[in-house]
Parts: structure tokens; C-alpha cells; sequence
């Protein structure tokens, strides 16, 4: 399953894991490690890290927002990349962190640095690896769903299907709605649940129509949304994160 | 136009319930969407145009002060009236005394959202007016005694059956269903009133400061019969209307009526450069133009500012997968969708609308269809940071918030509690999912299982396996 056509890179990557990852998915931590580290890439996990503030800020609390995202100014300086197993994690290092310390010349310039070197892992993989042919195979049909923060903040479109479609075995089918919101939005899930879940609806009610048996996305937010619905409707539909599908791992969670 | 934002999650949960209602929205949503992505992919340049058109609102707002002025004086020149109005009560007591000075009885009026803001038709209905909408959507909804639910299609929300209905009930016509039938029965009883009115009351779409010129973009000519056969014209706007020159127009044009219906150009755009002149053929003997402020000169703080650029076009609420699930009326006020969720508590007040901001998941499918690229998600984040600003958060909320950031910034203690969650929820966890969560998180609950803390964090799996796995192993192909 080593792709043999990436040569060896010199590069260390930090893995910001996102408390997401951290504390529901690590399986998906796990396969995102052996995954860098099979294209040659040499992975550290600044233990120090936690979460990148985003849903404080998105609350509105800026203050703890802050006080958060600062100290991951400081924990992941020092590496040549920082590789984020999430679109709107990434987003909020690299779009909204800078926007905080948009005030503090000298914060400010910190988070400017750290959002240019900071990447969503498909983007990653396509646009800085320069993946073109990954080893791996998967048995199943396969729906993708482009998480907002991914596709409308960071404009990542095209990569998590040009990696798929690497896949041997794996059938990427087509789903309506494919680009529309989940209903997850963080705490809108638990605020306005009502809400969440008539666009949850929909958007299973595509996956459906899509006839496929995996769903895969790249943000774990909204894949504990999506499986969370599966689950109590007592449906097999698997739902995977990206870097399951490219670095398959033997243990459960 | 009556205040119910307080009641949004209630008015939501309501609309989620009406099938008529979720049909409709569901036919909304296929046609407006569709049609705006062809006809924008088939402009070829639509982003270069619809940066255009921000860099033309934006200038047009920068020197808001500047346009309104010059516009001002050029329609006086030309022979028209300006009047300020600060707010909705002053705005309604302008058009009440030309009202007056005039002698009208009955008003028609084209579609405007001005005038819906500022309560007009209610009040002039009060003095002993008769007033009359002549949009065919707002005629329904005015034979209905309702709202408007979208900006560019008021009655959206009804179904053929039930306007037939409402005609057969309100004009005494024969029951049909047949859609030109209606029209022709609408028709009829718009031109009768138009011929008898004395007063007109439009909108206007854009504002020309170089040439005093108002533009009015319809698709009925509803909008030009208006302004044209009464004696009296008065266009309300909101100050922000303004463009600064007639070059700049077609830009606005193209990405008005191609992102509010799909259409290359609407069926009319009517351009009035000052009353009836000694040469023209028709026109109205006068010509007021009333500009409202009603909270938008707070709007100008840089922060909020692009706030002001919205040309009401209703993209966003069509891609809104909030408005597509509960439609306009839920929002409570005017302006329904994305843009209403940042206008509507921008001008009537955060305490009065919190819900609004709060209501979305920032999926940012509004600014993606906006035709001047408004940050409405950004916009909604800085109503958030208003809210909590301002204390107007639960206790709960704060609290929660302050203890999480707390332990964000401790990692050892953040990875204790993740093992403390871990071991506490092992009596409810059924194979690593939870069925309930306590309040304040019992709403994710409701309807999904809530996943379990892993037993191994990813924290910890890193320091016990995969930390090493890194030193040796496979990983002699390091460079
Ligand atoms: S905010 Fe943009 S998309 Fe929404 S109505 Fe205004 S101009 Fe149209």
C-alpha cells in the first residue's frame, strides 16, 4: 500500500489532529500520521495543542477565541508544514485566526505565517505533495460531501475527488446536494436542533438517492453529524473521513 | 410591518410542519436556483462583473454623503423634490402630507421593500387612503392580508389553489386555476385603478447621483404604469440605492437580474430623470423622491458597512438552506433570508432579533450567490460578537464558554478530562454511541446519537504507539 511514486522530502509536518479528532475520531489521527508518513513525510504531534478556537469564535466569544488560538501561534511555529485532517479547522487557523490578532502587529504576523503554512489534508496531499497516485484500495460505493468551510472558505473543490478516484476498487458515485450544508454548524446543532436536522434530512435523503454504502468527507464535524443520524435511524451506511479511505487501519476505536 | 424575529424558532418549527408551505419552497429552490447558475455561467465574465459591481457599491457607500447630495441637487434642478426621512414614522408622515398637499384619495403602488419596512400601506389605509399594490405578487398578498416571504417573489409561499381561491373569495370572479385566467382577472382590476389613481408609490432600484435619475427594475411594467399615470409620483428609497454614475448601471443591471431571476435584462427598466416635462408626452405632474435612513447611517461603520451594498436581489435566500427550510415569514420582519438574518438586527435592534444571527451554520451559500460578494457569514459573526458583547447570551452559554477556553489552554488537564468523560459515560455508552445528552446539549440528541469519547484519545494513542511507530518501523525511508 506504499506509494512508491513519491519521492522523499526533507520536510517535518506538524499535525494539528483537532480536538474533534482528538477526543470522537482518533482512528482518523491515525490514519492521517501513516499516511504522511508513507509519502515520506516526517510527522510530529506537538503535544501542547488542543483546539483551534473556532467554536468560540464562532459563538462570538472572541475573547476565549483568542486566548485560545494564541497558543497555537507559539505550538505549531517550527515546522515546514502544518497538515489539518479538517476544512473548517484549517479555515480557522488560516482564514480567522489572522483576523484575531488583526490588532497586534506582532500576533498578527505570527498567524499570517502560521495560515501560509498551514493546509487542509487533501490540499495537502494534491496541491503540496503533489499526489498523483496513491496506493490504496477500498471495496464500495462512495458519495462525497463538501464541507462548507472546505469548499467556501479554503476553495478546495476538486482534490478529496482527484484523490479518491485514486482509490483501486472504489466507485465514486455522484450525490445531489453534495455541496450543501449538513445542518451541522457546530453548536447551530445543538441550538437550533430542530433546524439541523431538517437539513440533516435532506442531505441523507440525497446519500440515499446516490445508492451509496460509504459517505466520505474530510471534516469530522460533519461526520458525527451525518453518522449520528445513521446510527439512531439504524442505518449501515458507512461514513469515513477522508484519510480512512487512503490509509486504511486495522484498529477500531 | 409588525416585529416577530423574538419568535423565530417557534415561527421555524411551524413552517418545517406546513407540506404546502415545504412545496412551495421546494419549488422555489429548483427553479431560482438553477436558472441564476445557468444564466450567471452563460455572462462569462460573471466574476469580473460582480467584482465590478462591489467596487461600485462600494465607492457609492464610501462617499454615501457626497452621492445623495449630488443626486439631491440634481433632481432639484430637474424639477423634483427630495425629502430625508430619519426614520419609518418620519418616512410615512412625508408621504402623508404630499398625500395631503395633493389632494390623492387612491394611491397604486409598485413593489418596494422600503415601504414594506416603513409600514406604509397600513398607515395610509388609516388616514382614510385607498391603496392599492399592483405587483401581482404583493396584490396577492395584499388580497391575503399577509406579508411578503422573499424579496423578489412576495406570495412565493402560496400555491395556485389557494390564490385561486383567494380570487374567487375577495373579487367575486369565478373559480379558476388556470394561470393565464388569473393573470387576465388581476389584470382587469389593476388597470381600473391605475386610470383612477391620483398617487403613485414605487421603489427604486438604483439611484444615479450624475443624473438625479431613479431606475426602476420590473418584470409586470406594473412598476412604469405607477409612476407614470398618476398625478403625483413619490419613490421611496433606502439611502444606500445609490450609484454614482449612469455608466455604472449596466454593470448593476446584469447582476441584479441575473442573479434575481436568472434573466439576462428584466422585462422593464425604467429610467425617470425628473416629473413630466413641457415636452413629454406623460409623466406625473410631480415627482418626490423620499430617501430613508431608518438605521442605515449605523450601518456605515466599517465593519458593518458592506451591509449596505445588497441590491435585494434574494440569491442568498434561495441558496440559504436555512430560508429553504423555513421560508421568509419565519424571520419575523422585512427581510427574510441571510441578508434579513444581518439587516433586520442591524435596524430594528440585537435584543429584538438575537435569534437571527444565531440561526446558521456559516456554510457561506449566501456570499457564493451574492452578486457584490457581501461577507454575509462575516457579518453574522460580527452580530455574534455584538451578542456576547453586549451580554446578551445565557449565563450558561458564558460560563461554558469560559470553562472550555480554560481547559483548552491546559492540555494536561484537557487530557484528563478526556479521560475523565471517557471513564464517566461508560454506564450510557452503547458501542462507543450515546442515545441522550443532559441539557444544555440534550437539542444534538433529539434526533442523533451522540459519539462517545474514545476509550484511547488521540492523544494518548499518539504518546503510547504512534510516536515510536515514527522512530523506526517503516520509517527508515525518511530523507
Ligand atoms: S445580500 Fe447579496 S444576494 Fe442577498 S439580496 Fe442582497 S445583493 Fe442579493
Amino acid at each position: 500500500m506504499v506509494s512508491q511514486s513519491v519521492p522523499q522530502r526533507p520536510w517535518r509536518v506538524a499535525l494539528f489532529a483537532t480536538c474533534l479528532v482528538d477526543a470522537f475520531c482518533p482512528e482518523v489521527g491515525e490514519a492521517t500520521v501513516r499516511l504522511l508518513r508513507r509519502l515520506g513525510l516526517q510527522v510530529d504531534f506537538p503535544q501542547a495543542q488542543t483546539c483551534c478556537g473556532q467554536p468560540a469564535f464562532n459563538a462570538g466569544f472572541r475573547h476565549q477565541a483568542r486566548a485560545v488560538a494564541r497558543r497555537n501561534l507559539e505550538i505549531l511555529a517550527g515546522y515546514d508544514y502544518v497538515v489539518v485532517p479538517s476544512g473548517s479547522c484549517t479555515a480557522m487557523l488560516r482564514c480567522f485566526t489572522p483576523e484575531l490578532f488583526a490588532d497586534t502587529p506582532a500576533l498578527a504576523a505570527q498567524a499570517q505565517a502560521l495560515a501560509a503554512r498551514t493546509y487542509e489534508l487533501s490540499e495537502f496531499l494534491v496541491r503540496v505533495v503533489g499526489v498523483e497516485r496513491i496506493e490504496a484500495t477500498f471495496a464500495g460505493k462512495v458519495a462525497y460531501h463538501a464541507s462548507c468551510h472546505l469548499l467556501r472558505e479554503l476553495g478546495v473543490k476538486e482534490e478529496p475527488r482527484r484523490l479518491l478516484a485514486q482509490v483501486q476498487g472504489l466507485e465514486l458515485v455522484p450525490m445531489e446536494l453534495a455541496e450543501q450544508c449538513c445542518g451541522f454548524g457546530g453548536t447551530f446543532a445543538v441550538k437550533y436542533p430542530t433546524l439541523s436536522d431538517a437539513m440533516l434530512r435532506k442531505k441523507l435523503a440525497a446519500l440515499q438517492r446516490a445508492g451509496a454504502d460509504t459517505l466520505v468527507s474530510c471534516d469530522s464535524g460533519c461526520l458525527l453529524h451525518l453518522a449520528g443520524r445513521l446510527h439512531r435511524q439504524g442505518e449501515g451506511i458507512r461514513v469515513l473521513h477522508l484519510a480512512q479511505v487512503l490509509q486504511p487501519t486495522t484498529e477500531g476505536p | 410591518m409588525r416585529l416577530a424575529t423574538e419568535a423565530f424558532v417557534t415561527n421555524a418549527e411551524r413552517a418545517l410542519q406546513d407540506a404546502t408551505l415545504q412545496q412551495a419552497l421546494t419549488r422555489l429552490v429548483n427553479n431560482f436556483v438553477p436558472r441564476r447558475l445557468e444564466a450567471m455561467a452563460a455572462l462569462g465574465n460573471a466574476e469580473e462583473l460582480r467584482t465590478r459591481a462591489r467596487e461600485i457599491k462600494a465607492e457609492a457607500i464610501a462617499h454615501l454623503d457626497v452621492y445623495l447630495e449630488q443626486f439631491a441637487a440634481r433632481l432639484q434642478q430637474l424639477g423634483g423634490q427630495v425629502h430625508w426621512a430619519d426614520d419609518a414614522a418620519e418616512a410615512r408622515q412625508i408621504i402623508a402630507s404630499l398625500a395631503a398637499q395633493y389632494g390623492v384619495k387612491r394611491v397604486v403602488k409598485g413593489k418596494s421593500m422600503a415601504t414594506e419596512e416603513i409600514d406604509l400601506n397600513a398607515f395610509l389605509e388609516q388616514q382614510g387612503y385607498e391603496v392599492l399594490e399592483t405587483d401581482l405578487g404583493e396584490y396577492i398578498i395584499q388580497l391575503a392580508g399577509e406579508t411578503p416571504s422573499h424579496i423578489i417573489a412576495p406570495a412565493i409561499h402560496k400555491t395556485r389553489q389557494q390564490i385561486a381561491a383567494l380570487f374567487h373569495d375577495k373579487l367575486g370572479v369565478p373559480y379558476t386555476e388556470h394561470i393565464p385566467e388569473m393573470t387576465q382577472i388581476a389584470r382587469r382590476t389593476l388597470r381600473q385603478h391605475f386610470l383612477q389613481a391620483d398617487m403613485g408609490i414605487t421603489g427604486v432600484n438604483f439611484a444615479i447621483a450624475e443624473t438625479g435619475s431613479i431606475v426602476l427594475v420590473t418584470n409586470e411594467g406594473n412598476g412604469r404604469l405607477s409612476s407614470t399615470l398618476p398625478r403625483l409620483h413619490v419613490a421611496v428609497m433606502g439611502m444606500e440605492k445609490i450609484i454614482p454614475r449612469l455608466a455604472d448601471l449596466p454593470v448593476m443591471l446584469k447582476v441584479l437580474t441575473n442573479s434575481a431571476t436568472g434573466q439576462k435584462i428584466s422585462s422593464y427598466v425604467t429610467l425617470i430623470t425628473g416629473p413630466r416635462r413641457a415636452t413629454d408626452l406623460d409623466g406625473p405632474e410631480a415627482l418626490h423622491v423620499v430617501i430613508l435612513d431608518n438605521g442605515r447611517t449605523r450601518l456605515l461603520h466599517e465593519e458593518t458597512r458592506e451591509a449596505l451594498y445588497c441590491l435585494r436581489c434574494g440569491a442568498c435566500l434561495n441558496v440559504c438552506p436555512i430560508y429553504q427550510n423555513v421560508g421568509g415569514h419565519a424571520y419575523g420582519w422585512v427581510y427574510p433570508g441571510p441578508i434579513g438574518a444581518v439587516l433586520t438586527p442591524m435596524l430594528v435592534g440585537l435584543d429584538r432579533a438575537a435569534h437571527l444571527p444565531r440561526a446558521s451554520t456559516l456554510c457561506g451559500a449566501c456570499r457564493e450567490a451574492c452578486p457584490v460578494k457581501i461577507d454575509l457569514p462575516r457579518l453574522l459573526l460580527h452580530l455574534r460578537h455584538d451578542l456576547v458583547q453586549t451580554r446578551r447570551v445565557s449565563p450558561v452559554e458564558r460560563l461554558l464558554f469560559a470553562l472550555w477556553a480554560w481547559l483548552m489552554q491546559h492540555p494536561t488537564l484537557y487530557g484528563w478530562a478526556l479521560r475523565a468523560a471517557a471513564w464517566l459515560q461508560t454506564p450510557f455508552a452503547r458501542q462507543g454511541w450515546l442515545r441522550r445528552l443532559p441539557p444544555p446539549f440534550a437539542g444534538w440528541t433529539q434526533f442523533r446519537d451522540f459519539r462517545a469519547v474514545a476509550t484511547r484519545p488521540f492523544r494518548q494513542r499518539w504518546q503510547e504507539t504512534l510516536r515510536h511507530e515514527g522512530a523506526s518501523g517503516g520509517e527508515t525511508r525518511h530523507g
